[in-house]
């Protein structure tokens, strides 16, 4: 589904990338770790066509097509749903209108008809129990004024509403407590399928109790410097990233 | 008598300036042309300046007294001192403690002609094309009388520079023309403290203008207060060029005078520059403060933040006016603004414009003001608390100009002004 | 991807003018320029009594005594006012027994523009009064309004048939010497509407004026009267557009608002004038003076306006507010591109005590154009417990535009509250970026984070409008889920 080849990225002056390889199938979960600085949220922003990275290197191909050469629309039109770290607050603008807009721009891009408001209630409602979000929230403008709970609950069901096939958590679980934390894995493993791929970027283990990665990457200074499944995680958790870094830093 | 021709005249009594004549003509010239603003001049709105140059003013074109005895200001008693007399700058009286060689302090005028000729030639005069206004203009004619300050580059001053200006009016009524040109060198720190003080009780008018470059990676506090009595008036621009990565933090106090113009200009001239703003005024009687500020961003990536307060009893009167201009290139600026009024007296009254005008898109810029009474709720709640009204009532505002006060570092001068507040407050405990 | 952000604003931002088409009709015109004999020339026209000539000469040479005002932040060549066609008329029928009489060129100009002045086709709930250059050429729903005892009728009709009322409350809001364009519009003005409407009476329909200068070289004057007697009510919209032309047009109008003791008057304004185009050649010269009066106690006025046309706007509906417990409102859409110049906002005078008002900006800027915010807010001696609340925010597209805002308060009464706020900032790159992520382009994520900064104007507007205004944004989001 999700072919990274040799990625390099930079910001300004500076690499952050250096050279990432990754391959993700359908029915996967991938988590990326590692420790702050080490180049997670740069992944997720170049996947999804953040403006501000240049790319200087290497390929991705996502589901057949050079991702690369994708606006950040189409990127999304075409399955992919970056969840935000920092879900950005657009005052005036109703979190409903702004749903109802994207799954229907969604929809033109595949050929599909609008929904009317009556189907998109419909979905919308099934979807909702999904977060547990209530409709007073949707009513609202988009994230403003939102707890940080309810920025994320909210990016969850946008990801629920626009059934993408690959879905980025970037950091979904900073400033979240342990029952926001719960309703979010929640969303996520009932929307897992064989047919659609995660890719948890996260600092810490604690989130990957609720949604059980089958492989996990370390990320360190800008390369994936460890793979393995699950336990991996539990390692670092135990150990801390400085045995990471020490093996990656004599490696070089 | 007519503004223009009395100026003339006292033009041609001062004493000839050996470096400074085309400087002075020039102004003079634009003087003639503009003369004084009339409330119709959109700047000058709210104050009626004319009013000032009544007739009875006397200009002293020579120095005055050398034993002239004044106060000194509380809380700085270690500090340099620079004096003004009457507008002139006074050698005699001014006294450095700061090593030699650290600070350089002469007259204008000379340095107009030795080894420091380049930088006034860059410096002064500068503000006169923000103030059009024949005010500004006025000052420069009478310019050769001033003073020139430098720190030399890498110079952090241990005590602050306090300049005085002393205001000899036991025996008639006085009008001057203070005139200073600062330059703090690059990596250099200062902190110069302004303020006012008079021998008699006749009116006076004193008419400064202070140029000042702060240049790179450089820090200056600026600290201008007024507590001068009933019977001065006072029409005053402080502009400051700030270089790159230049800090400056300016403080302007107003606790009395007749009719008082304070103009306070930072040029942000170069990227990363930073200037802190504040500003209170606490008045009563029949007093009139108009702050007028102006930060222009010229250059990429500059701060500024700005607060004044004012609180105005009897039948007072405060005036703020603050412009912000992002130019064209000034992109990533963040600017803010704000200014807080409360009104205490039946006939006090405020009048806030504060302005943006932004040519620049990429930028972070607000103001807000807001004018009002004393919060009811907490004066209640202070009331319930066995606290009387009138108590209640100046702890409250000694509350709200507390936010200007902390701003001071040096805690002699704080607690100085404080306990000035504090007694204007009628504070009873 | 900055780049084509850049393409996509300039895109959205220079739309063509849709309204910009001209009818071919023949036109009864003055002569060009201003003397009395132009002003004696158009009396005459409208067959006018005695006392409304003497007014109009008494305008005109006050106005001679007059300067053209230059504190506004906008720059334009000198109007030349010897070169303005001052009454222009389109040919028809001396008086029409009914709308059916129209002629037909004329109605197919209104329908092109959306207004029908035909009283089944139109959505009912809405009264409308046309005015073609100098003069109404029809006012629908007339004999309905009747009923209830609501005048609604043209300014020239008005003189002839209510001529106590119009001596009463013309320039009793705005004096003719008021300033250099009331005195030129008192002068000269040729058309406009009046609204009366009496005592405890709900005005059962919205009413409204479309404005349409359609002759080269004339400029428009009209002049508004709104009186709401006591206890009662009417919503009234005003709508404006003009051809396409190279040459500068003026258009120089008045409203007066009288509203009486707990009356309310709500008034909103899309003004579409031609901006010029995008060398910024053409265009209305817009300088229009708009003041409404609480006079009695707790009474209500509120103006809403949507200004994106004009290549000069110079506007600041304002309101006195007299009676005690007064309430006033203005909120506030401008959006100015290419070379466009608006230098707008509003006065709130608190007279009476108690007295209450409101002031919402939003400014837009993009191309080359100058945005600018200028209000008063002034809370005199006696208006105790007065309040204000003014927020006023600019946002820019671009970087060759500029915002501007300059606000002044001015409080001499230690019981008033008075607060205000304003922004600057550009349109958030990361807003875009989020709405990208979520499939939108960025021609519709520009337009949804423009409609959500205008939204709380926008709401304000009658839906009928609010359609119009928001196409006129450049939104085009279709439907909307409650």
């Amino acid at each position: 589904m999700l072919k990274i080849e040799n990625l390099q990225a930079r910001i300004e002056e500076k690499e952050i990338l250096k050279g990432i390889n990754l391959d993700i199938k359908p029915g996967e979960i991938h988590a990326i770790m590692g420790p702050n600085g080490s180049g997670k949220s740069t992944l997720a922003s170049v996947l999804a066509g953040r403006a501000d990275y240049e790319v200087t290197g290497g390929s991705v191909e996502f589901l057949g097509k050079d991702l690369l050469e994708l606006s950040p629309e189409d990127r999304s039109r075409e399955g992919l749903f970056l969840a935000f770290q920092y879900p950005v607050e657009i005052p005036g603008v109703s979190t409903t209108n702004f749903i109802k807009t994207a799954v229907n721009e969604k929809r033109k891009y595949q050929g599909e008809e609008p929904l009317d408001a009556a189907q998109f209630l419909r979905i919308m409602k099934e979807k909702m129990n999904l977060v547990e979000i209530n409709q007073s929230l949707l009513s609202r403008s988009l994230n403003e004024g939102f707890s940080g709970g309810e920025k994320k609950r909210n990016e969850i069901f946008q990801m629920a509403m626009l059934e993408p096939k690959l879905a980025i958590l970037d950091e979904t679980d900073s400033g979240l407590d342990i029952d926001a934390l719960r309703i979010v894995a929640n969303g996520v493993n009932q929307l897992r399928s064989k047919d659609n791929a995660f890719l948890v970027v996260t600092h810490y283990q604690r989130l990957l109790d609720y949604i059980v990665p089958d492989f996990v990457h370390v990320l360190y200074n800008g390369r994936i410097v460890k793979s393995g499944t699950k336990e991996l995680a539990l390692e670092l958790e135990e150990r801390g990233y400085d045995f990471i870094k020490s093996e990656a830093d004599q490696a070089v | 008598m007519d503004a223009i021709q009395f100026f003339t005249d006292a033009y041609a009594q001062q004493s000839s300036s050996l470096h400074l004549h085309a400087f002075q003509q020039s102004n003079l010239d634009a003087f003639s042309t503009m003369g004084l603003p009339a409330i119709k001049h959109e700047e000058w709105k709210y104050t009626k300046i004319r009013n000032l140059f009544k007739d009875g003013l006397t200009y002293t074109p020579t120095l005055s007294n050398s034993e002239i005895k004044f106060q000194t200001l509380k809380g700085t008693e270690e500090a340099n001192r620079i004096v003004f007399v009457n507008g002139l700058y006074n050698a005699a009286l001014t006294h450095l403690i700061e090593a030699e060689g650290n600070i350089v302090v002469k007259p204008l005028d000379t340095a107009a002609g030795d080894e420091d000729a380049e930088l006034v030639k860059k410096h002064l005069g500068h503000s006169k094309d923000y103030h059009l206004d024949g005010i500004n203009a006025l000052n420069g004619a009478f310019a050769a009388g001033g003073v020139f300050i430098k720190v030399k580059p890498n110079v952090v001053l241990t005590q602050p520079i306090v300049i005085y200006h002393v205001t000899d009016n036991a025996n008639g009524m006085i009008f001057s023309q203070p005139r200073i040109l600062g330059y703090l060198g690059k990596n250099a720190e200062a902190t110069i403290i302004e303020t006012y003080v008079s021998t008699g009780n006749s009116e006076s008018l004193s008419n400064e203008v202070i140029e000042m470059c702060v240049e790179r990676d450089a820090n200056l506090l600026y600290i201008k207060l007024q507590n001068e009595g009933a019977h001065s008036s006072h029409t005053g621009t402080t502009h400051i060029r700030q270089l790159e990565k230049a800090m400056t933090q300016a403080i302007t106090i107003s606790l009395s005078g007749a009719i008082v113009r304070n103009n306070l200009n930072m040029i942000m001239e170069a990227e990363y520059g930073e200037s802190h703003m504040y500003g209170l005024y606490l008045l009563n009687g029949n007093t009139q403060v108009d702050n007028h500020t102006i930060v222009d961003n010229q250059m990429p990536h500059c701060f500024s933040n700005e607060l004044y307060k004012g609180i105005m009893d009897d039948s007072s009167s405060g005036i703020f006016n603050g412009k912000i201009f992002v130019r064209k290139d000034a992109q990533k600026t963040n600017a803010y603004q704000s200014n807080k009024n409360v009104l205490i007296g039946a006939n006090a009254s405020a009048n806030t414009k504060p302005q943006l005008e932004i040519f620049a898109d990429d930028v972070k810029c607000s103001h807000g003001c807001t004018i009002g009474k004393l919060d009811e709720e907490a004066l209640f709640y202070l009331r319930a608390r066995g606290i009387s009204e009138t108590n209640a009532k100046a702890l409250l505002l000694h509350a709200f100009a507390g936010d200007i006060l902390q701003q001071i570092k040096y805690e002699g001068l704080r607690t100085h002004i404080d306990e000035l507040i504090s007694e204007r407050l009628s504070f009873q405990i | 991807m900055q780049e084509e952000n850049e393409d996509i604003l300039e895109q959205i931002t220079t739309s063509e003018y849709k309204y910009g088409f001209v009818t071919d009709i023949e036109a009864d015109e003055a002569p060009k320029g201003l003397s009395e004999e132009t002003v004696r020339f158009i009396s005459a026209k409208k067959n006018e009594p005695e006392w409304m000539l003497e007014y109009r000469l008494k305008a005109y040479r006050h106005w001679l005594t007059m300067e053209e005002p230059t504190w506004a932040n906008l720059h334009y060549p000198s109007i030349n006012y010897q070169d303005v066609i001052y009454y222009s008329a389109p040919k028809q029928k001396v008086s029409l027994s009914s709308l059916d009489e129209i002629d037909p060129e004329l109605r197919s100009t209104f329908e092109k523009l959306g207004i029908s002045l035909d009283e089944q086709k139109r959505l009912s709930g809405v009264a409308v009064d046309a005015v073609m250059d100098s003069v109404s050429v029809a006012t629908t729903f007339k004999e309905e309004l009747s009923k209830v005892g609501v005048i609604f009728c043209s300014m020239s009709e008005a003189v002839k048939e209510h001529p106590e009322l119009i001596k009463k409350y013309l320039g009793s809001v705005v004096p003719a010497t008021d300033n250099f364009f009331t005195a030129l519009n008192s002068a000269v003005f040729s058309d406009g509407s009046f609204c009366f409407i009496p005592k405890g009476v709900r005005c059962p329909m919205e009413l409204s004026t479309y404005f349409r200068i359609n002759a080269a070289n004339t400029g428009q004057f009209e002049r508004t009267l709104i009186v709401a007697e006591e206890s009662s009510y009417v919503s009234y919209l005003e709508g404006c557009t003009a051809p396409m032309r190279d040459e500068n047009q003026l258009h120089a109008a008045v409203v007066e608002i009288v509203a009486m003791e707990k009356a309310e008057v709500k008034y909103s304004t899309v003004q579409n004038w031609y901006p010029g185009d995008k060398e910024g050649k053409g265009g209305i010269y817009n300088f229009v003076t708009k003041r409404g009066i609480c006079a009695g106690d707790h009474s209500k006025i509120s103006w809403t306006q949507v200004e994106t046309g004009s290549s000069i706007t110079w506007k600041y509906p304002s309101v006195i507010l007299k009676g005690d417990y007064s309430i006033a409102e203005f909120y506030s859409v401008a959006v100015t591109n290419n070379f466009q110049q608006a230098d707008t906002g509003t006065k709130m005078v608190h007279l009476g005590k108690n007295t209450r008002s409101r002031i919402v900006s939003k400014g837009i800027s993009a191309g080359k154009s100058q945005n600018s915010y200028r209000g008063l807010v002034s809370v005199a001696k006696n208006a105790d417990n007065a309040r204000n609340f003014s927020q006023c925010d600019s946002m820019l597209l671009g970087d060759k535009c500029g915002a501007h805002t300059f606000p002044y308060i001015e409080v001499k009464n230690n019981t008033a509250q008075v607060e205000h706020e304003a922004t600057t900032s550009k349109i958030g790159e990361d807003q875009i970026f989020y709405c990208n992520q979520r499939g939108l382009d960025t021609e519709t994520a520009v337009a949804l984070i423009i409609n959500g900064f205008a939204k709380e104007v926008m709401n304000q507007l009658p839906m009928e409008f609010a359609v119009e205004a928001q196409k006129l944004l450049a939104i085009s989001l279709e439907g909307s889920v409650g």
